[in-house]
């Protein structure tokens, strides 16, 4: 009989053994991965004080690694909120740590992105990571870790703390890692791309291995307001999240606990909801058992009386943002956005942006450029899957003038305090009925938007061309009538040609 | 009897057309000059204004008119391309060049007046002939196709470098071809006293060969297959001018009755134009009868000839008793001959008996 030996494996250990979720899943996808993972931590570093971001991405050669990869050194500095000296090590070196757990809308969530770069550029060169930050007080500091990836704890192979003359804020982070940029690099591009098209006010600079510098200069230095942390809607939580809860209140009664944990539930709302659930307000929320628990939940999800979550906590770009970063990165003709009222879905708002461009610098392919936004990250991979893209291949476009030989881009922003996504690698956003009703709204508003310009455009068109055709023979007309009748002078056809500008002439 | 009344004609008809050209640019010219767009109007030729006209004897266009104008943006194009194709036939005429139906394609080329193709550049000619009433080959536009005249006639060039120039008709034995100087000769004499009209160069050949010309007195033309509008004109030239009666020999099957119909009485493409028809020239054979008569060695009638048949049948042209008798005796022996069927009974039975009979016959 086989022996069947049981064993304990550390948070780092499993990422590490299942990093394809993460999406480290080959050389090229975690080139790209890392790259974004630290860019959008750099990104909300400096979002949530509401600062415009600098970030700066350097990715040089190291060696050869094997046929196909290549050892890359990559760096990359921002001027965010800086972590506090205490913090790095975790922040850096521990997985599933991080400061993104509550409720607001944020690229982050999982407490794992940056630590899987990290982690994957450990296992691939065996060097240590460089991390120096500062939060803008007197003193910078420089850490050099490593990975415990057993017992999933960092290892401070060096400290130092630097003085801090210039008031420097920030943080760099550089590591080295093995992947294949040249089969990254399109995906990569992309990426900075679509990022500084939903980040209109954020100055992104790229240096590739070969040396080529790819610059995105921001546009504006407004900025949406950063999001405000908020309490979990009664529809949205779970057996684990009030396990949670009840561990930690302070409150001794159902009644309180209820006012004070959840998101727009005040006094009224709690006691009809108690009644409603049979439970007593006076009740001792550390006294529910594991299956009262459970019924709680259910009773929360199945009270028609709590009001729908309050959006504040969601930091959508905005209209005007949405305008501005669209016409940044593809001088269209033509662009119309949309935002849609806040809406939840399981208890979770959310708000859908949309955003339909034509012309400029967006290719003729033969289908719609799609760009696809989750909380201002670009997706980039999956994209047959995600719901965006179902809506738009079930639209009927006709409709609206629109077909798939024309230069068009469609480009669809969910924020919301959870997004949801399908996997941990944060590619492509589930089918929800909800989220699916809010897009396609969204679309069909934009789409009359740009039916109404490409009505006109093809009327300016016709007459352009009638015009063309007019001025074309008229003045032939009046050449070869003119000699058969023998005459010096042809006639005059300007006149004609400005009746037909005016009133257009008959049949078309 | 050379007949020399008609001495002018060719020159004044000529002044006829390039007036009428100018005409149209002055038209067109001082509408414009007011402030119009100009427009046009002509007969329609669609096929619900085509008429068979009992009188004339042939096909012609009905009351029914159409509207050519710059306004209108469907129009513009042909209607430029109609005013270019007036000042090049004016060209021409001036120049006193002659051009052909592919020429005026090209041609139109160098004025950045191209057309999509050969269909769009002759319905142009077409539109001008209706507008004018006047023929293409009036335009100094012939066809490609070439047909040729044997006998004796002698006629008077009026072509630049040949004018006054005159030339035999028997003075080459292949023929001569029926083209631009010729058309355009004037007639001076003839010792003929019959045309005789044949339909294959074959047989044509053979008829100036047994001297057909002098033994019947006759001046040949080859039609060489469906006659061109040039050959027809000419055709009925001989007849107006001369005063010669026409005789046609064709194949004995629909399609040969069909080119001799094409004299008499016309084509409805060209129900828009006059003076293109010979009406009392006599279709002499080869008839279904003949077949019979002659007992000439045949092939079937194929499933298209008998169409053809019922078709004709029904065609006004061939309402009368003669023509009705032969279609109806084609569709009963289902049996079709040709000309050169004839020489079952030697080279020259056909020049020897059947010529005489059926010329007596349909004197
Ligand atoms: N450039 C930075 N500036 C400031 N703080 C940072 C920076 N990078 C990381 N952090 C801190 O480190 C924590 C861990 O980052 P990490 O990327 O591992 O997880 P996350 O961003 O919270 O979630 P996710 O897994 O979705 O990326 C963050 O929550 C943040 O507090
Ligand atoms: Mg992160």
């Amino acid at each position: 009989m086989a022996q069947v030996t049981f064993e304990e494996i550390s948070a780092s250990d499993f990422f590490y053994r299942n990093r394809d979720i993460a999406g480290f899943t080959n050389p090229s996808r975690a080139i790209f991965a890392a790259v974004r993972e630290l860019v959008e931590n750099s990104l909300d570093a400096a979002e949530s004080l509401k600062i415009p971001p600098d970030i700066y991405v350097r990715l040089s050669y190291e060696e050869e690694a094997s046929r196909e990869t290549q050892v890359y050194r990559l760096r990359v500095e921002d001027n965010g909120i800086g972590v506090p000296p205490r913090h790095i090590p975790s922040a850096f070196g521990q997985v599933l740590f991080g400061s993104k757990y509550k409720l607001k809308q944020q690229r982050g969530t999982f407490g794992l992105g940056g630590k899987m770069a990290i982690l994957y550029g450990q296992i691939t060169t065996h060097q240590p990571a460089i991390v120096i930050s500062s939060t803008g007080m007197s003193k910078i500091y420089m850490y050099k870790l490593m990975i415990d990836i057993q017992r999933n704890r960092p290892i401070i192979l060096d400290r130092k703390v630097l003085i801090n003359k210039e008031r420097w804020r920030g943080t760099i982070v550089e590591f080295c890692l093995e992947g294949d940029y040249l089969r990254a690099m399109p995906k990569i591009l992309e990426y900075f791309k679509q990022t500084a098209m939903v980040n209109p006010y954020a100055n992104l600079t790229f240096v590739d291995p070969k040396g080529r510098l790819y610059k995105f200069t921001r546009v504006t230095k407004e900025m949406p307001d950063p999001p405000k942390e908020t309490l979990p809607h009664p529809y949205g939580v779970d057996v684990e999240l009030l396990q949670r809860l009840i561990h930690v209140t302070p409150y001794k009664n159902m009644l309180e606990f209820l006012r004070n944990h959840f998101h727009r539930v005040g006094e009224i709302t709690a006691r009809k909801f108690l009644e409603f659930a049979n439970i007593s307000p006076s009740k001792k929320p550390k006294k529910l058992s594991h299956q009262e628990i459970v019924r709680l939940m259910h009773m929360l999800k199945k009270f028609k009386g709590f009001l729908p979550p309050d959006a504040n906590c969601l930091s959508p770009l905005g209209e005007e943002l949405l305008r501005a970063g669209i016409v940044k990165e593809l001088k269209p003709d033509f662009v119309a956005v949309h935002q849609r009222k806040p809406s939840t879905y399981a208890g979770h708002p959310f708000i859908v942006e949309v955003g339909i461009a034509y012309g400029g610098e967006i290719p003729k392919k033969g289908s719609f450029v799609i760009y696809r936004f989750a909380n201002r990250i670009p997706l980039l991979y999956d994209e047959a899957s995600d719901v965006s893209v179902k809506v738009i291949n079930a639209m009927n476009w006709r409709r609206y003038k629109v077909t798939p030989d024309m230069p068009i881009a469609i480009l669809v922003h969910v924020c919301s305090t959870k997004i949801p996504y399908k996997t941990v690698g944060k590619e492509f956003i589930a089918d929800r009925p909800e989220v699916r009703r809010e897009i396609a709204n969204g679309l069909r508003e934009v789409a009359r938007q740009i039916q109404r310009f490409l009505t006109k455009r093809e009327h300016v068109d016709r007459e352009k061309r009638r015009l063309g055709v007019f001025s074309r023979y008229l003045p032939k007309i009046a050449q070869f009538s003119t000699k058969l009748a023998g005459r010096e002078k042809p006639p005059d056809v300007k006149k004609l040609l400005r009746s037909v500008r005016k009133f257009g002439a008959e049949g078309t | 009897m050379g007949q020399k009344e008609h001495k002018a004609s060719i020159i004044e008809r000529k002044k006829e057309v390039t007036t009428s050209l100018e005409n149209l640019g002055l038209k067109i010219y001082e509408q414009m000059e007011k402030g119009y767009f100009p427009s046009i109007e002509m007969p329609s030729r669609s096929t619900e204004n085509i008429y068979y006209d009992p009188n004339f004897r042939q096909f012609i266009l009905g009351d029914r008119k159409v509207r050519r104008t710059a306004r209108n943006i469907r129009h513009i194009r042909p209607f430029t391309q109609l005013v270019w194709a007036a000042f090049f036939s004016h060209e021409l005429a001036t120049q006193r060049k002659t051009s052909t139906l592919r020429d005026v394609y090209y041609s139109a080329q160098a004025y950045e007046m191209s057309f999509k193709d050969q269909q769009e550049s002759n319905n142009i000619i077409t539109d001008l002939e209706t507008i004018l009433g006047f023929s293409r080959e009036d335009f100094n536009i012939f066809p490609e196709e070439r047909s040729a005249v044997f006998g004796d006639l002698t006629i008077e060039y009026t072509v630049p470098g040949y004018e006054g120039k005159t030339l035999n008709l028997t003075s080459h034995p292949d023929g001569v071809m029926i083209g631009p100087a010729l058309t355009s000769s004037e007639f001076v004499e003839t010792s003929a006293n019959k045309v005789i009209a044949i339909e294959k160069g074959g047989l044509f050949t053979r008829f100036i060969e047994e001297n057909v010309h002098k033994k019947f007195n006759a001046i040949l033309v080859l039609t060489a297959g469906q006659a061109p509008r040039a050959t027809r004109h000419f055709i009925r030239r001989l007849n107006r001018e001369l005063n010669l009666p026409v005789y046609i020999f064709t194949d004995g099957d629909p399609w040969g009755m069909h080119i001799a119909m094409v004299i008499i009485s016309g084509s409805a493409n060209a129900a828009h134009l006059r003076e293109l028809t010979t009406p009392d020239a006599k279709w002499s054979g080869v008839w279904a009868t003949d077949i019979v008569n002659y007992k000439l060695p045949t092939d079937p009638l194929d499933e298209v000839d008998i169409k053809r048949l019922y078709e004709l049948q029904r065609d006004p042209r061939y309402k009368d008793p003669l023509w009705q008798r032969e279609i109806k005796t084609f569709l009963k022996i289902k049996r079709k001959a040709e000309q050169e069927a004839f020489s079952r009974y030697g080279l020259t039975y056909i020049v020897d008996e059947y010529l005489p009979a059926k010329l007596e016959e349909t004197k």
